[in-house]
C-alpha cells in the first residue's frame, strides 16, 4: 500500500494504520477513566485519584471495601458487556454484509428476552420466585434462550451452507415471533412483574456483582484471540461466497465458527446485563468511521462498547438525581443520535 | 443473448421477444395476465371467506342461524348483540387496518428495497408508541379514542424525522440510509418509552396490552377515524406504484426514463406514512402482515406494483381476518391478540417462503 510503511515477522506482514492503532488505544484510556468517575460517585464519594489509587493496590480498608467489593463490579460488567456485545455486533455485521445484522436481527435477544421475562412473569405469578433462584434463574434462562434461538435460526437458515443474507431473514423471523411471544407473556402477569421484566429487557447494571463479572470475563478471555485469528478470513468472506472460497477460505466453517463466536458473545453478555440496545448495532459502525477501515475493526469495536456502556451508566446514574434508570435507556439515546449524525456526516456510503 | 440483440446485425425476431417477454411473444403475455387476474379472483374469494368466518365464529358459539338472523334482522338478542357491536364492527377494522398494512409493507419493501423491511423499519411502531405512553403520562390519556390521535402523531412525526434524517446527505434518500435512520430512530424512541413506562406503572399497564397489537374491542367509530387517513394513503399508493416500476430499475435509469425520482420516492414515504400509521395507532404493532404478504403477491404476480399493490391490500385483509379468526378459537373461552396469533403463523410461514425460494433481491 503506498505511503504505508508494512510490517513484517517473519511469514507474516501487516500495513500499519496510525487511526486504527490509536482508535483502540485513546478507546482504552477512556474506558479506565470512566470507571474511575462512575466507581467515585455514591452515597461515599471518592475522587478519581483515590479510586486510581485503590486499583493499583493502594488505599485504606473501608476505600478498598467500597471500590473492589461494590463499587468495580458494577462497572466492569458494564465494560466487559459492552466490549463483548460490541465485538459481537462487529461480528455479524461483517459476517452478513449488513449494518443491520446484529445479535438482536440473529434471535439471540430475542431469545433471551422470552426466556428470561417468562421466568419474571410466570415464577412472580404463581411460584412467587425469590432469591436464590430469581438471582440464578433469569439470567440462566436468558443464556439458555438466547443460544437456543440463535442455533435454531442458524439451523433453519441453513440450505447446503448458510448465506448471510438467508441468516438474516430467518433471524428476522425467529426475532418478531420470540418478541411478540415475550409482549404476549407482559400482557399476563401483574403490572409489577411486567415492570420488572421491563427493566430486565431495558438492560440494567444495577446491583451487579463479581458473580456476573466472572462469566464475561472468561467468556471474552477465551473468544477474543480466537475471534482474532479468524478476522484474516473475513476480509475474504467480504467479497462474497465465491470469491472467498476462490481465494482458499473454508467458507462455511469459518461462518459458522465465527457467528457460533458471535453468538456466545452476545449471549453471556445479554445473561449478565439484559439486552443492553443499540451497543452492537452502533459501536461497530462508529468504530469503522473512526478507524477509517472498510469493515468493522473488531478490537476497536468492543473498546468502543466498553466505553458506550461505562459512559451510559455513568449518566443513567447521576443525571436524574434520585432517579436511576436502566442504562440501556441512555445506551440508545446517547448512541442513536451518534449513528444520526453520521449518516448526516456521510463519510461514506454504508454498503449492505 | 443480449449481444445479439444489441449487436449490429439484425437479430433473429425469436431471439427479439424472447429477449422482451421470456417465452413466445403475445401468447406469454397474454397467459400471465389471465393468471394475474384469475389469481385477483381467487384472493377476492377467499376474503369473503375469511370476511364471513369473522362474522360467524367466536368465543361465544352460535349457530349460522343466528349469525344471519343478527345481520338482517336484529331484535336486540344476545347473538345480536354480539354479532352487530363486536364481530361486525371488528370485521370491518381488519379488513381496513389488514389492507393498509399490506400495502404499507409492500410500498416500505419497495422504496427501502430492503425485503427485511416492516412498519418497524422506518420509526413508525416506535413512533406511535412513545407518544401513546407520553400522552397516557403527561395527561392522562388512558381512553383509546384520545390516544389513537397521539399514536397517529407519533407515527407520522417518527417517519418524516426518519425520511428527512436518511435524505440529508448527497443524493437524496437511499435505501441504506432510510434503512440506517430507521434503526436509529426506532432504538431512540424505543428506549424513550421504556424509559417513560418505567417511571409511571399506568402508563405500562396501556402499553402492554397496546404493544401486543388486536382489533378486539375498538368500535366503528375509531375505524371511521382513520378511515379517511386510509383512503388517501391508498390513492397515493396507486399513484406511486408505475413510478415504483421504474425505481426498480435502479435511480439512474428511472432518472433517464423521466422519473422525477425525489417525488416519487416522496410521495411513497407519505403513502406509507399515511397508512402504516393509521394502522399502528388503532391497533397497535400489528408488524407480519406488511412483511409477509408482499413476498407472496411478488410470488404470484412478478414484479409489476401496479398489480403487487392490489394483491398486498387484499391478501393482508385476508391474513389479518384469519389469524384474528383463529385467535378466538384457539384459546376458548378467552382469546390470542391477532397480533401474537400472526407471528406465531406468519414466523413459520416467512421461514419456510425465505427458505424455498430463491431469495428476492430488491
Amino acid at each position: 500500500m503506498p505511503g504505508r510503511p508494512p510490517l513484517r515477522v517473519g511469514p507474516a506482514s501487516w500495513v500499519l494504520r496510525a487511526r486504527a492503532l490509536a482508535v483502540p488505544l485513546v478507546g482504552l484510556a477512556v474506558v479506565v477513566l470512566l470507571m474511575a468517575v462512575n466507581i467515585g460517585r455514591g452515597e461515599f464519594p471518592l475522587s478519581v485519584t483515590d479510586v486510581l489509587n485503590v486499583l493499583v493496590g493502594g488505599g485504606d480498608r473501608p476505600q478498598r471495601f467500597i471500590v473492589l467489593d461494590l463499587r468495580l463490579p458494577r462497572s466492569l460488567t458494564g465494560a466487559l458487556v459492552g466490549a463483548a456485545l460490541g465485538l459481537s455486533g462487529a461480528l455479524t455485521q461483517t459476517i452478513t454484509r449488513n449494518p443491520l445484522a446484529t445479535p438482536d436481527i440473529t434471535g439471540i435477544t430475542a431469545g433471551a428476552g422470552a426466556a428470561a421475562v417468562s421466568v419474571i412473569v410466570v415464577g412472580g405469578s404463581y411460584g412467587s420466585l425469590t432469591g436464590q433462584l430469581a438471582e440464578i434463574g433469569v439470567p440462566l434462562a436468558g443464556l439458555v434462550g438466547g443460544l437456543l434461538s440463535a442455533i435454531l435460526v442458524y439451523l433453519l437458515a441453513w440450505q447446503r451452507g448458510v448465506e448471510g443474507y438467508r441468516l438474516v431473514l430467518v433471524g428476522l423471523g425467529a426475532h418478531a415471533l420470540l418478541s411478540s411471544l415475550t409482549y404476549w407473556l407482559l400482557t399476563l402477569g401483574d403490572v409489577t412483574d411486567a415492570s420488572r421484566a421491563v427493566v430486565w429487557l431495558t438492560g440494567s447494571l444495577n446491583g451487579r456483582g463479581w458473580e456476573h463479572v466472572t462469566p464475561v470475563a472468561i467468556a471474552l478471555a477465551v473468544l477474543v484471540p480466537l475471534t482474532l485469528l479468524g478476522a484474516h478470513a473475513l476480509g475474504a468472506l467480504q467479497m462474497g461466497d465465491d470469491t472467498a472460497r476462490g481465494l482458499g477460505v473454508r467458507v462455511n466453517l469459518t461462518r459458522a465458527l465465527l457467528l457460533l463466536a458471535a453468538v456466545a458473545l452476545a449471549a453471556v453478555a445479554t445473561a449478565a446485563a439484559g439486552p443492553v440496545a443499540f451497543v452492537a448495532l452502533a459501536t461497530p459502525q462508529i468504530a469503522m468511521r473512526l478507524s477509517r477501515t472498510a469493515q468493522p475493526p473488531m478490537i476497536a469495536s468492543a473498546v468502543l462498547g466498553a466505553v458506550l456502556t461505562v459512559g451510559s451508566d455513568l449518566v443513567a446514574r447521576t443525571a436524574f438525581g434520585a432517579v436511576e434508570l436502566p442504562v440501556g435507556i441512555i445506551t440508545a439515546v446517547l448512541g442513536a443520535p451518534y449513528l444520526m449524525y453520521l449518516l448526516v456526516r456521510r463519510y461514506r456510503e454504508v454498503r449492505a | 443473448m443480449s449481444q445479439s440483440v444489441t449487436g449490429p446485425a439484425p437479430a433473429p425476431p425469436d431471439l427479439v421477444s424472447a429477449a422482451r417477454g421470456g417465452g413466445s411473444g403475445g401468447g406469454a403475455i397474454a397467459a400471465r395476465r389471465r393468471r394475474r387476474v384469475a389469481g385477483l379472483l381467487l384472493v377476492l374469494g377467499l376474503l369473503v371467506v375469511a370476511t364471513l368466518l369473522s362474522v360467524a365464529v367466536g368465543a361465544k358459539e352460535m349457530s349460522l342461524d343466528a349469525v344471519w338472523h343478527a345481520l338482517v334482522s336484529p331484535t336486540g338478542t344476545e347473538n345480536d348483540i354480539v354479532v352487530r357491536s363486536q364481530r361486525l364492527p371488528r370485521t370491518f377494522l381488519g379488513l381496513v387496518v389488514g389492507i393498509a398494512l399490506g400495502v404499507g409493507g409492500a410500498l416500505m419493501q419497495g422504496h427501502t428495497r430492503n425485503p427485511l423491511a416492516d412498519p418497524g423499519l422506518l420509526g413508525v411502531t416506535h413512533g406511535a408508541a412513545f407518544t401513546v405512553v407520553l400522552g397516557i403520562f403527561a395527561l392522562g390519556i388512558t381512553n383509546i379514542y384520545g390516544y389513537v390521535w397521539f399514536g397517529f402523531a407519533g407515527a407520522l412525526l417518527a417517519s418524516v424525522g426518519v425520511f428527512l434524517l436518511g435524505s440529508v446527505g448527497r443524493g437524496g434518500p437511499t435505501p441504506v440510509t432510510l434503512a440506517l435512520a430507521g434503526a436509529a430512530m426506532s432504538a431512540l424512541l424505543h428506549s424513550l418509552t421504556s424509559a417513560v413506562v418505567l417511571l409511571d406503572a399506568q402508563a405500562l399497564d396501556v402499553y402492554r396490552f397496546w404493544k401486543v397489537g388486536a382489533i378486539a374491542g375498538r368500535d366503528f367509530g375509531l375505524a371511521v377515524q382513520v378511515l379517511p387517513f386510509v383512503v388517501l394513503g391508498l390513492l397515493l399508493a396507486f399513484a406511486n406504484a408505475p413510478g415504483m416500476n421504474a425505481l426498480a430499475l435502479g435511480e439512474d435509469v428511472a432518472r433517464s426514463l423521466g422519473q422525477r425520482v425525489r417525488l416519487t420516492r416522496t410521495l411513497g414515504i407519505a403513502a406509507i406514512t399515511l397508512l402504516t400509521g393509521a394502522a399502528v395507532a388503532v391497533c397497535g404493532p400489528i408488524a407480519f402482515v406488511g412483511l409477509v404478504v408482499p413476498h407472496v403477491a411478488r410470488a404470484v404476480v412478478g414484479a409489476d406494483y401496479r398489480w403487487i399493490l392490489p394483491y398486498s391490500g387484499l391478501l393482508g385483509a385476508v391474513l389479518l381476518l384469519l389469524a384474528d379468526v383463529a385467535g378466538r378459537v384457539v384459546a376458548r373461552p378467552g382469546e390470542l391478540q391477532v397480533g401474537i396469533m400472526l407471528a406465531v403463523v406468519g414466523a413459520p410461514f416467512f421461514i419456510a417462503l425465505v427458505r424455498r425460494r430463491k431469495l428476492v433481491r430488491l
